[in-house]
């Protein structure tokens, strides 16, 4: 096998490399998870669990999520790593626990553009060579998922795996369960973006 | 857009034990054949690594078996979170002086650019490095080589880039280090990176590998990507005129976001 060298292409991407299983030092921070403080009036619980072909939890995913705020709107606020309690920036980083499991502390998005509101998720793990995306949507905005064009090109039999699992209020908070199958019976369904 | 179920690649038989480093050259050798013939047929050269990579166990597990979904991006992906100075202390940047005394290793500075797929400086945003020490030893808790930790570097890193895409880091060289994947398994050094470009769907994770390694070739990961230049595009170059007489080697390393969409993309490809 030849490893060739000649010098990089200026246009050709760089290729992804798996995540590896030693950033825990490096990638989270304090605050990550929290996109709000819990105590604000509208937080939501957004949290679930990420397994593998076997069913067993993925202890070492690190999950990131992207949204618009209530209204719809992206941010375009700095403070996603230095978070002041008050501003809302939309994205949030979450390591697994030992028990594969993430909790987000949020907002539930508006609706941006055409879509029906959701959350975009961005799945990185050991064993996973190149991240996957996927989107979780919320079930009681079911009469807008008819025409949402992502829903709508994923067969009927899959969709379910991208609408989270609505808990009612616990802790004080509303509660969405989206758990992530990578592999195997229920798998979710992962996109990929034509950009 | 199908969804049938990924076949697997032929001719691969996924070990039960842990396997050699010559059953698992020989399952890298067959992938890559099995990848030059698609190139020799006509197809395009796999700009991205396999998902299903199966001489890279953890993969195994960890692929989704259905093809992923190809839908056009809307708003939420066509944007990125915005990072800036406030969020980044500019002497992130410098991982030698984040301790009272100096690490133990080769000084290095690793320098580039971070562009989109048209060339077009990626300005303004977060770049984030981690790698090991110079022993080959990563601070973190399930890092059980037997090297020493090394009081004086942590191995994180930083960074906003400039008007230009630039970024600079100043570290140790990482050494390589053993791992559990097949019998007498070892990693190139290489230094994680982490990108974010203006569109979320840009969103990139990788390594960057040092020139001349005679680990390439044995490598699982490196080799998930199954193009030899593709994954030469993660090999950072020496640079004479980056060194810093008396202090520091230099390397320079591009990084290339996916997009915009005129970008030609592995998934146009139905290699799988």
């Amino acid at each position: 096998m030849t490893e060739p060298t000649t010098a990089q292409s200026p246009t050709l991407q760089t290729p992804s490399q798996t995540v590896g299983p030693f950033y825990g030092y490096a990638l989270p921070y304090v605050g990550g998870p929290e996109l709000v403080p819990g105590y604000h009036p509208r937080a939501i619980r957004f949290h679930g669990t990420v397994t593998d072909g076997a069913g067993e939890p993925i202890l070492d995913a690190l999950l990131e999520i992207w949204q618009a705020d209530e209204s719809g709107a992206l941010s375009r606020e700095l403070g996603s790593i230095d978070r002041d309690g008050f501003t809302f920036t939309g994205f949030g980083r979450c390591a697994t626990t030992i028990a594969g499991h993430y909790t987000f502390t949020t907002l539930k998005p508006g609706a941006a553009g055409a879509a029906a509101p959701y959350i975009l998720v961005t799945v990185f793990a050991r064993g996973v060579t190149h991240h996957l995306f996927t989107r979780a949507y919320f079930a009681e905005d079911s009469a807008l998922h008819a025409t949402d064009a992502v829903l709508s090109a994923v067969p009927a039999d899959r969709r379910g795996t991208l609408i989270c699992v609505s808990e009612g209020v616990v802790g004080g908070a509303e509660s969405y369960r989206f758990d992530i199958r990578v592999q195997g019976e229920n798998e979710t369904v992962f996109l990929d973006f034509d950009a | 857009m199908t969804q049938t179920p990924v076949p697997s690649h032929s001719g691969i038989r996924p070990g039960t034990g842990p396997a050699s480093q010559n059953e698992i050259t020989a399952e890298i050798e067959a992938i890559e054949a099995d990848a030059a013939a698609r190139v020799a047929a006509g197809g395009s050269p796999e700009l991205q690594p396999r998902r299903d990579y199966a001489p890279y166990r953890s993969s195994l597990l960890r692929h989704p078996t259905h093809e992923l979904v190809r839908v056009d991006p809307e708003e939420v992906e066509r944007v990125s979170p915005a990072f800036g100075h406030t969020d980044v202390n500019v002497l992130e940047s410098d991982l030698t002086i984040q301790h009272t005394g100096e690490p133990i290793g080769e000084r290095i500075t690793v320098s580039g650019r971070v562009l989109d797929g048209e060339g077009r400086p990626v300005r303004h945003q977060l770049i984030e490095l981690w790698q090991a020490n110079a022993g080959g030893r990563y601070v973190h808790k399930r890092d059980q080589h037997p090297a020493p930790l090394d009081p004086n570097f942590t191995g994180v890193g930083r960074a906003i880039t400039g008007e230009n895409g630039e970024y600079s880091f100043t570290t140790i060289k990482p050494g390589p280090y053993p791992w559990k994947n097949h019998m007498n398994a070892w990693r190139p050094a290489h230094i994680h990176f982490s990108l974010f470009g203006t569109a979320f769907t840009q969103r990139l994770i990788t390594q960057m590998y040092f020139p001349g390694d005679p680990l390439f070739a044995l490598d699982p990961i490196y080799q998930s990507i199954a193009d030899a230049d593709a994954r030469a595009r993660l090999v950072g170059q020496y640079d004479h005129s980056l060194s810093v007489p008396e202090f520091s080697l230099g390397y320079n390393w591009d990084i290339v976001l996916t997009g915009p969409k005129s970008t030609w993309m592995e998934s146009e490809e139905d290699h799988d």
